[in-house]
C-alpha cells in the first residue's frame, strides 16, 4: 500500500485556500521592481482542494509510529510519553501569539516562565547560569565547546584538544569539529567504563575538554568520574556533560556536584517535549560561574520584579540563533517540571532505571550482554550470539515492526558488536515491557527455527525492506 | 502527575524477579560521596487543572499579538495560517515520532519530507534540499562553513544588509574554522556595489546576499550576478524570504549556488520566534551534495518494487562519519518542515502567488502614503517586498516616543532599527493579513502622533 505524492491529487486551478479580495489599488509589479526581479514562470506547486491535502497526510500519519502508537525503546533518545496537557499550554494564545522583537514589557509571563525554567535547570543540574538559546542537543554541545574556547582564547590558552570516550553519545565528535578542536577518541574499558590509563595518555596541556556522557551510552555510570575529574581539572582542562542521558540520574546525582563545568540538556528527551518525527528540540546550556561570561547573547536577567534580556556581555561566544531559541519547546518543558513536581521528577528516573533494569534482566539470557556492570535507565545488548545463525541486528530490528513495536537504537554505540540500545522509559508500563520481552524472545526462536522469517522481515509494514544501497546510489532526492 | 503507570505492588513484583529489594539498590553504581542528598528545590506537583490556573495566570501578563494592530516582521513573520495544519501536525504519529531511523515503521515523516525537499526546490528554483535545520540564522552559518569547506578559501563577504542578528550567527560559525568575514557598508537600503566589487576577488569563498535584504529592498541581482560571473570558485549564499519567491525571482535563476533562510513564513506561527525552521536548498552538484548539511530523504524501492523513503546520503553525517562530519546537526525541526509542506500544498501555485502579490501591495500601499506624510522618508525606492525603512524627522518628537504613542493606539509601528542597528528609523512590516483599513488607520495614527 503506498499513498501518492501530494502533486499527485492536483487539477489544474483546483484550490485549497481562502484568502479576502485584495482591498488596496493593484500595481504591475513588473513596473516598478529592479529589472529581472519578477518571477516569470511560477513555482510548479500543488493544485490540490482542502479534502485532498487533509486525505493526503492523514494517510502519511497512518503510515507512521509514534510514542502514542506503542513503546519507542530507541536508546539514548529517550522516547517517553508526550503529555496532552503541555500541547493545550503551549497553544495558549497569549503564550504562543507573541512576536521576537515586542518589547519585554509585553512580554513579562513569557519572560517569567522562561526564567523560571532556568531555575529548575540550574537547580537539577546543580550549576549556576544557564542559556535556552540553543534548539537542539547538538547545538547545545556545540555552543557549551564554543563556551570552553572563548574561555582559554580569554586565558590566553591554547588548546586544541577534545576527549570524546567511544562511549558517548554519538554528536560528540563532529561537534568538537563545528567548535575547531581536534577530537580524540579514548577507549572503554572491559567493564564499559572510561579506561582511566588511555585517558591519562591522553591528557596534557593541550586538552581543553572531556565530553563525558554519564551514564554513559551502555546506560553505565562512570564510577571513576572523582578520578576522572581530577585528571582534567589538574591538568587545566574542562569538563563537558552531555545531558543526553539526564533521564538516568534526576535527583540521584548532578553533574555540578560531579564537578562539570558545562553541560547541556535535551529538553526533549528528559522533559517529554515531543520529538516531531525529528525536531524541534532543545538543547539548554548549563554553566558553572566562571563560564557565565561566555553565554551566547542575550542572557535573561531579572532587575526587582522585571525580567530582561541582557545584550551587554562583551566576551559571549556570540550567538546561534536568530532569536531565542525553540521557545515553544521551553513552554512544554516547564509545564512537564510543574506536573512532575521536585520529588516525581526522582521518581520518573526510579522508574526509568527499574524498568529498564526489568527489561535486561529479562533478556540477557537470550541475548548476549556483553558489559555486566549495573546499568541505569538504558543498557546494551548484542546481536552476535544470533548472527552466528547468519541473522543480523537489522534484521531482529526489523522483524520488531512485523509486531508493531518500534525497534532499539541499533549498531550503537559502535564499540559493541551488533549493539541494540534499549531504552524503555517510566512511561511504560508492565504490560507493554513484557510484551517487548517476549516478542524479543518470539523472535530469537524464529531465528533457530524459520531464519528466512527474520532475514526477510518486515513482513507486515506499509512497505518492506527498503533498498537503502540504490537509494544512495542514484539519490532522488524531489520529485 | 508523573505519567508512571507501574504501582507500587507492580515495582516490587519487578525488583523481586531483578533480584533487589529496593529501587535505591539499582543506583549503587553512584558514588556516595557525590550522591545528591537533598530534596530538589522545585515546588511540588501540580494537577492538570492547577497548571492550567498557573500557566493562564502568566499568560495574563503578556500582551500578545491579537491586542495591538502590528507591523513587526524582520525575521518573524505573520502570515494566514490555514486551519488544517495544526489539526494534521496534531496526528500523534506524526509528532510522537523521532527521526525515521526504523524507515519502513516511518513512511509517514520520509513521504512528508521528501514532498517537502521537493516543494523547497521548485520554489527556489535549486536542484537539491536537504530535510531541514535549526533556524535561518544557523542555516546560513552551516552554509558558510559548507563554502569554506567546498572552496578551501576564508574570504566571506557579508554585507550590512543581511539581518544583524543572522551576521552574528554566520561570524560564531565561521570564526573556529578561520573564516575571514568583510563587510560592505549600505547604499541607501541596498548594499553599495561598488565596495562589493573592491572587495570581491578569486580567494573569496562566498559572497551573502539577502533577498529581500535585512532594510526590506532588494539587491540588485543581476549585477550582482555579473560580478561573479569571471570568480568561478566563488560561491553565491542567498538567503531568501521563501513567502517572497512567491513573486520574486527564484535565486536558482541568478546562479544561487546555495539558498537558505528562514521557513517560518510558510505556515508556521510566531511562537517568540521558535520553533523556526531552517531550509537550506543547493544546486544539483554532486560534489556540493557530498558537503551539505542535514538529513536528506530519497525515493527507493523495497524488495517488492513498491515505491518507499528513506534517509539516504548519511555517510555525511555525525553518527557514521563522526568527526569529519559535513556538520554536528541530528535532530532539525521535521514538524515545523512538515508544517510548510502542508502549508506550500495547500496554498499551492496560485496561493503562494496571491499571498506574495496581496504582501507587495499592501506594502507598497501603506509605503506611498506614509511617503506624503512631511518629515516622514521611506529610504527604499521601488524595490521593497513586503518590508521598508522608515525615517522619521520631526525634531520635536523623538523616534522612541513615536513608537510610545502608537503603541497607546494599540499599533506596533514597526522594529525600532537602533535595537539591532547603528541605523535610525522603523522597519516596518506588512503581510497578506492587513486589510485597508489597517493601513489606513496607521497612516492616521501616525499623522496623529507627528501633530500631536
Amino acid at each position: 500500500m503506498t499513498e501518492p505524492l501530494i502533486k499527485e491529487y492536483g487539477s489544474p486551478g483546483r484550490k485549497g485556500y481562502s484568502l479576502p479580495e485584495l482591498d488596496v489599488p493593484e500595481e504591475n509589479p513588473g513596473e516598478r521592481l529592479p529589472a529581472g526581479t519578477v518571477r516569470k514562470e511560477a513555482a510548479e506547486l500543488p493544485e490540490v482542494s482542502e479534502v485532498d491535502a487533509v486525505r493526503h497526510f492523514t494517510s502519511l500519519s497512518n503510515m507512521n509510529y509514534g510514542v502514542d502508537s506503542g513503546i519507542y525503546p530507541l536508546g539514548s533518545c529517550t522516547m517517553k510519553y508526550n503529555p496532552k496537557i503541555n500541547e493545550d499550554v503551549a497553544r495558549i494564545p497569549n503564550l504562543a501569539n507573541i512576536h521576537p522583537h515586542q518589547k519585554e514589557k509585553y512580554v513579562q509571563g513569557s519572560l517569567e516562565i522562561l526564567y523560571k525554567l532556568k531555575q529548575y535547570l540550574a537547580e537539577i543540574s546543580g550549576m549556576d547560569e544557564v542559556s535556552l538559546q540553543p534548539a537542539s542537543g547538538a547545538h547545545g554541545e556545540y555552543v557549551g565547546l564554543m563556551i570552553i574556547r572563548k574561555y582559554f582564547e580569554k586565558r590566553g590558552e591554547e588548546r586544541t584538544k577534545v576527549i570524546v570516550p567511544d562511549s558517548a553519545h554519538g554528536t560528540n565528535p563532529a561537534s568538537g569539529t563545528m567548535a575547531g578542536f581536534d577530537v580524540v577518541e579514548i577507549e572503554s574499558n572491559e567493564r564499559g567504563m572510561v579506561d582511566l590509563d588511555s585517558l591519562r595518555e591522553a591528557v596534557d596541556d593541550d586538552v581543553a575538554a572531556l565530553m563525558l556522557t554519564n551514564p554513559n551510552t551502555l546506560g553505565i555510570f562512570e564510577k571513576d568520574i572523582c578520578e576522572i575529574q581530577q585528571m582534567i581539572h589538574e591538568a587545566g582542562g574542562l569538563l563537558y556533560y552531555d545531558g543526553a542521558n539526564m533521564n538516568a540520574v534526576l535527583g540521584y546525582a548532578r553533574p555540578g556536584d560531579m564537578e562539570f563545568d558545562v553541560i547541556h540538556y535535551n529538553l526533549h528527551k528528559t522533559f517529554s517535549t515531543p520529538h516531531g518525527g525529528g525536531g524541534p528540540g532543545s538543547g539548554p546550556v548549563a554553566v558553572k560561574e566562571r563560564l557565565a561570561p561566555y553565554l551566547p547573547v542575550p542572557v535573561l536577567k531579572k532587575n526587582g520584579s522585571e525580567y530582561y534580556w541582557d545584550y551587554d556581555r562583551p566576551d559571549t561566544m556570540g550567538k546561534v540563533h536568530a532569536f531565542h531559541g525553540n521557545y515553544g519547546v521551553m513552554l512544554r518543558a516547564y509545564a512537564y517540571i510543574r506536573t512532575a513536581g521536585g520529588e516525581g521528577l526522582k521518581e520518573i528516573t526510579e522508574n526509568a532505571v527499574l524498568n529498564a533494569n526489568y527489561m535486561k534482566h529479562k533478556l540477557k539470557d537470550t541475548y548476549e550482554l556483553p558489559f555486566a556492570s549495573d546499568s541505569l535507565h538504558e543498557f546494551v545488548l548484542s546481536g552476535s550470539r544470533q548472527k552466528k545463525d547468519g541473522i543480523t541486528t537489522v534484521n531482529i530490528a526489523k522483524r520488531l515492526l512485523d509486531y508493531e513495536q518500534y525497534a532499539p537504537t541499533i549498531y550503537f554505540p559502535l564499540i559493541v558488536k551488533e549493539a541494540m540500545m534499549v531504552e524503555p522509559t517510566e512511561t511504560e508500563n508492565l504490560r507493554s515491557l513484557d510484551r517487548f520481552i517476549e516478542t524479543m524472545k518470539i523472535i530469537s526462536r524464529e531465528i533457530e527455527e524459520e531464519p528466512e522469517l527474520v532475514e526477510n522481515a518486515p513482513h507486515n509494514t506499509v512497505v518492506r525492506r527498503l533498498d537503502e544501497a540504490k537509494a544512495a546510489r542514484n539519490p532522488d532526492l524531489r520529485w | 502527575m508523573k505519567y508512571i503507570s507501574n504501582t507500587p505492588p507492580e515495582q516490587k513484583k519487578m525488583l523481586q524477579e531483578i533480584g533487589v529489594e529496593e529501587i535505591s539498590d539499582l543506583f549503587q553504581a553512584i558514588p556516595e560521596n557525590i550522591r545528591f542528598d537533598r530534596p530538589f528545590d522545585i515546588p511540588e506537583a501540580l494537577s492538570e487543572l492547577e497548571l492550567m490556573e498557573l500557566v493562564q495566570e502568566k499568560a495574563a501578563k503578556n500582551l500578545d499579538l491579537s491586542k495591538f494592530d502590528s507591523y513587526l516582521g524582520a525575521g518573524s513573520y505573520v502570515h494566514y495560517i490555514p486551519s488544517i495544519i495544526d489539526h494534521l501536525i496534531l496526528r500523534s504519529e506524526f509528532y510522537t515520532a523521532y527521526t525515521p531511523y526504523q524507515a519502513e515503521l516511518s513512511q509517514g515523516t520520509l513521504q512528508a519530507m521528501y514532498e517537502y525537499q521537493s516543494m523547497i526546490c521548485e520554489l527556489t528554483g535549486m536542484g537539491i534540499s536537504n530535510a531541514s535545520l535549526l533556524d535561518g540564522a544557523s542555516a546560513l552559518g552551516e552554509a558558510v562553513i559548507m563554502a569554506r569547506r567546498h572552496t578551501r578559501n576564508s574570504r566571506v563577504i557579508l554585507p550590512k544588509t543581511v539581518h544583524p542578528a543572522y551576521r552574528n550567527v554566520a561570524r560564531t560559525y565561521g570564526e573556529p574554522h578561520g573564516v575571514e568575514f568583510l563587510n560592505v557598508p549600505l547604499q541607501g537600503s541596498q548594499l553599495n556595489l561598488d565596495s562589493l566589487a573592491e572587495e570581491l576577488d578569486d580567494d573569496t569563498a562566498a559572497l551573502v546576499v539577502q533577498y529581500p535584504n535585512f532594510y526590506g529592498s532588494l539587491e540588485e541581482m543581476e549585477k550582482i550576478a555579473e560580478l561573479l560571473e569571471n570568480l568561478k570558485k566563488t560561491l553565491l549564499i542567498v538567503v531568501a524570504n521563501p513567502i517572497a519567491l512567491g513573486l520574486l525571482n527564484p535565486p536558482g535563476e541568478f546562479g544561487a549556488d546555495i539558498v537558505v533562510g528562514e521557513g517560518q513564513p510558510l505556515g508556521n506561527g510566531v511562537n517568540y520566534g521558535g520553533p523556526n525552521l531552517g531550509y537550506m536548498a543547493i544546486k544539483d552538484d554532486r560534489r556540493m551534495l557530498r558537503q551539505l548539511p542535514g538529513r536528506l530523504v530519497g525515493k527507493t524501492e523495497d524488495v517488492e518494487g513498491e515505491t518507499g523513503y528513506v534517509m539516504t546520503m548519511q555517510t555525511r553525517e555525525q553518527h557514521i562519519r563522526r568527526e569529519k562530519a559535513t556538520s554536528n546537526i541530528c535532530t532539525n525541526q521535521a514538524l515545523n518542515a512538515l508544517m510548510a509542506a502542508i502549508y506550500l500544498a495547500t496554498m499551492g501555485k496560485k496561493g503562494i502567488q496571491e499571498v506574495a502579490n496581496q504582501c507587495y501591495q499592501k506594502t507598497r500601499y501603506l509605503r506611498a502614503r506614509l511617503a506624503e506624510i512631511e518629515g516622514v522618508e521611506v529610504v527604499n525606492q521601488d524595490n521593497h517586498f513586503n518590508e521598508f525603512w522608515l525615517k522619521i524627522d520631526r525634531p520635536e518628537t523623538s523616534l522612541e516616543e513615536v513608537e510610545q504613542k502608537m503603541c497607546e493606539k494599540d499599533i506596533l509601528p514597526g522594529v525600532n532599527l537602533a535595537e539591532m542597528t547603528d541605523q535610525k528609523g522603523l522597519l516596518v512590516c506588512v503581510t497578506e493579513k492587513k486589510t485597508r483599513q489597517d493601513l489606513d488607520n496607521y497612516v492616521r495614527s501616525l499623522e496623529v502622533v507627528l501633530n500631536d
